[in-house]
């Protein structure tokens, strides 16, 4: 018999012990739901599959009687958009900010502590002060999204930068490479790979972000719904939400793994 | 004889209380091969970023072409690290052709149309000579130690350096392989006309290539302060010349100063 850590299951097992705890969990909350739907055909606590199915199909398929428009695609679009232009204006300004303060120790000493400390102000704490000063629409909760995870995203691209070997920076100037030159061919292309994993790793934040946002301030979006529906117990619709919103974030997560494993295949074997 | 391409008067180098160089005095011509051979910590590789650009003297002048050395790396002192010295974004062509795009003076150092197409033929003919000529679409991740110094080289080489600085280049190969590089760094120093300084662990290495071998070593040593007096050049000598008396005398000498053995041969 192997010794327990020498023991690497074959992709059949692994496969099979990855998808085991969602069935469970599955057969669980089924089990519980047609127990409390036995006693009570009207709770609202645990509701069954298929009325889950019935809610969504309901928003997703017939026009809202109010506004005209299928609630659900509507949440979803109007979510997106908010979280997408926030992470990139963040990826954007991360990647430049932490691009030149890991690269040029001048810009490091004037911008460094200031970023520090900017990154450990809790943005939900700087909310009001959005909606004060930007007003309640769309700016502002892109705005929170933003200063929620650029920070991260600087001082993550810009250790990263830190982390290249200066053999390379001398190097290049040996080659006769200027400071804008080792930036844009040595450096940047090298920062690309950890952007995007930055960018996977900021997501789960973006959505926390977005969705305190949306709860406080919205007429629409995916973490509005949920927090609407709260009022009248619609647990038929929040589980389905929180579950496409899952599905979302991991779709996102497996979508930019697949990109920088496309756009980068050296980056297996880093600092050669 | 012509004007010393380098020349270093007095040259000391100190850390805080600490001693690194003192007194190295040498004037070095074109064309020489300098062999820079002693123990772990005793200033070789100091010495050589001094001429590199990346550390400077602290008392004493160091001049190139009768200036002062310039304080940062540039284009007339080739670089081959003994890792970490190619880029590992780029694929063995992309390596050699950006080297010669980095000598244009554009925001990017990108090359296009005929420019490009000529950097493409000198890289892929100089890649050719170091033996990487089956490389040329593979990324450094892919390649053996031995292949990415070859690389290393190429790159430094195609960009036609007066000096060509090897810091241990060869530390981490085999045997077999460090006797092709030794035979491929031969011959580009021949065909360039380069100058070559060389630090290197292996004494034999030290005598097998060079024309000129430097020992780094403390002329004074105070057992209650260690780092109270720096190492300077002990021997410099002309290893054409020399036999293998000397060679032994030296690995004695060497190894009585210190406790333990100065180098090791890598096998």
């Amino acid at each position: 018999m192997k010794k327990l850590i020498n023991y690497t299951p074959s992709t059949a097992t692994r496969l099979f012990l990855g998808l085991l705890p969602f069935a469970l969990l599955l057969l669980v909350y089924m089990g519980a739901s047609e127990a409390r739907l036995a006693e009570n055909p009207n709770d609202r606590l645990l509701p069954s599959l298929t009325q889950m199915g019935d809610a969504i199909e309901r928003l997703a398929m017939e026009p809202s009687k109010r506004t005209g428009e299928l609630t659900f695609w509507q949440d979803t679009q109007s979510s997106l958009i908010r979280l997408l232009s926030g992470v990139a204006i963040a990826a954007l300004f991360g990647l430049v900010l932490g691009l030149l303060t890991g690269a040029l120790p001048v810009l490091n000493a004037w911008l460094a502590p200031l970023l520090t400390v900017i990154s450990l102000i809790p943005p939900l704490a700087v909310l009001p002060i959005l909606f004060i000063a930007i007003g309640l629409g769309e700016a502002s909760k892109i705005t929170l999204i933003t200063i929620g995870i650029a920070p991260f995203i600087a001082r993550d691209i810009q250790r990263s930068t830190q982390q290249i070997p200066t053999e390379q920076l001398v190097k290049a100037q040996t080659l006769g490479a200027s400071t804008l030159q080792i930036l844009m061919r040595v450096l940047l292309p090298q920062i690309m790979p950890r952007l995007i994993d930055a960018v996977r790793l900021s997501l789960g934040a973006g959505w926390l972000f977005l969705i305190a946002a949306e709860a406080i301030s919205s007429t629409d979006g995916l973490g509005y719904r949920i927090f609407l529906v709260r009022r009248y117990m619609s647990m038929d619709i929040i589980l389905p939400y929180v579950m496409w919103i899952t599905l979302l974030a991991f779709l996102f997560d497996y979508l930019l793994g697949l990109l920088n494993r496309r756009l980068h295949p050296w980056s297996e074997g880093t600092n050669a | 004889m012509s004007e010393p391409l380098i020349q270093a008067t007095n040259v000391g180098k100190t850390y805080g209380q600490d001693v690194i160089l003192e007194r190295v005095n040498v004037d070095v011509h074109e064309g020489e091969f300098i062999t820079l051979v002693g123990a772990s910590g005793c200033g070789k590789s100091t010495f050589l970023k001094m001429i590199l650009g990346t550390e400077q003297s602290s008392t004493g002048s160091l001049l190139l072409n009768g200036k002062p050395m310039p304080n940062e790396p540039g284009p007339d002192r080739g670089i081959v690290f003994q890792q970490y010295s190619v880029f590992p974004h780029m694929t063995v062509l992309d390596n050699v052709v950006a080297a010669r795009g980095f000598q244009k003076a554009s925001l990017t150092g990108l090359l296009f149309g005929r420019q490009k197409r000529q950097a493409r033929d000198d890289a892929a003919a100089i890649l050719e000579q170091v033996g990487l000529g089956h490389a040329l679409k593979r990324y450094p991740h892919e390649l053996s130690g031995g292949m990415k110094q070859r690389l290393a080289i190429a790159q430094a080489v195609i960009c036609k350096p007066k000096i060509l600085l090897l810091d241990e280049p060869f530390g981490a190969l085999d045997p077999g392989i460090r006797a092709d590089m030794h035979a491929l760094i031969l011959d580009l120093w021949k065909t360039h006309k380069l100058t070559i300084f060389m630090v290197t662990h292996d004494l034999k290495e030290g005598f097998y290539l060079g024309t000129r071998l430097w020992v780094f070593d403390k002329l004074r040593h105070d057992p209650q302060a260690p780092n109270a007096y720096g190492a300077s050049i002990t021997y410099d000598l002309p290893v054409s010349q020399e036999g293998r008396d000397t060679l032994d005398e030296i690995t004695r000498q060497l190894g009585a100063s210190r406790p333990t053995i100065p180098y090791k041969e890598t096998a």
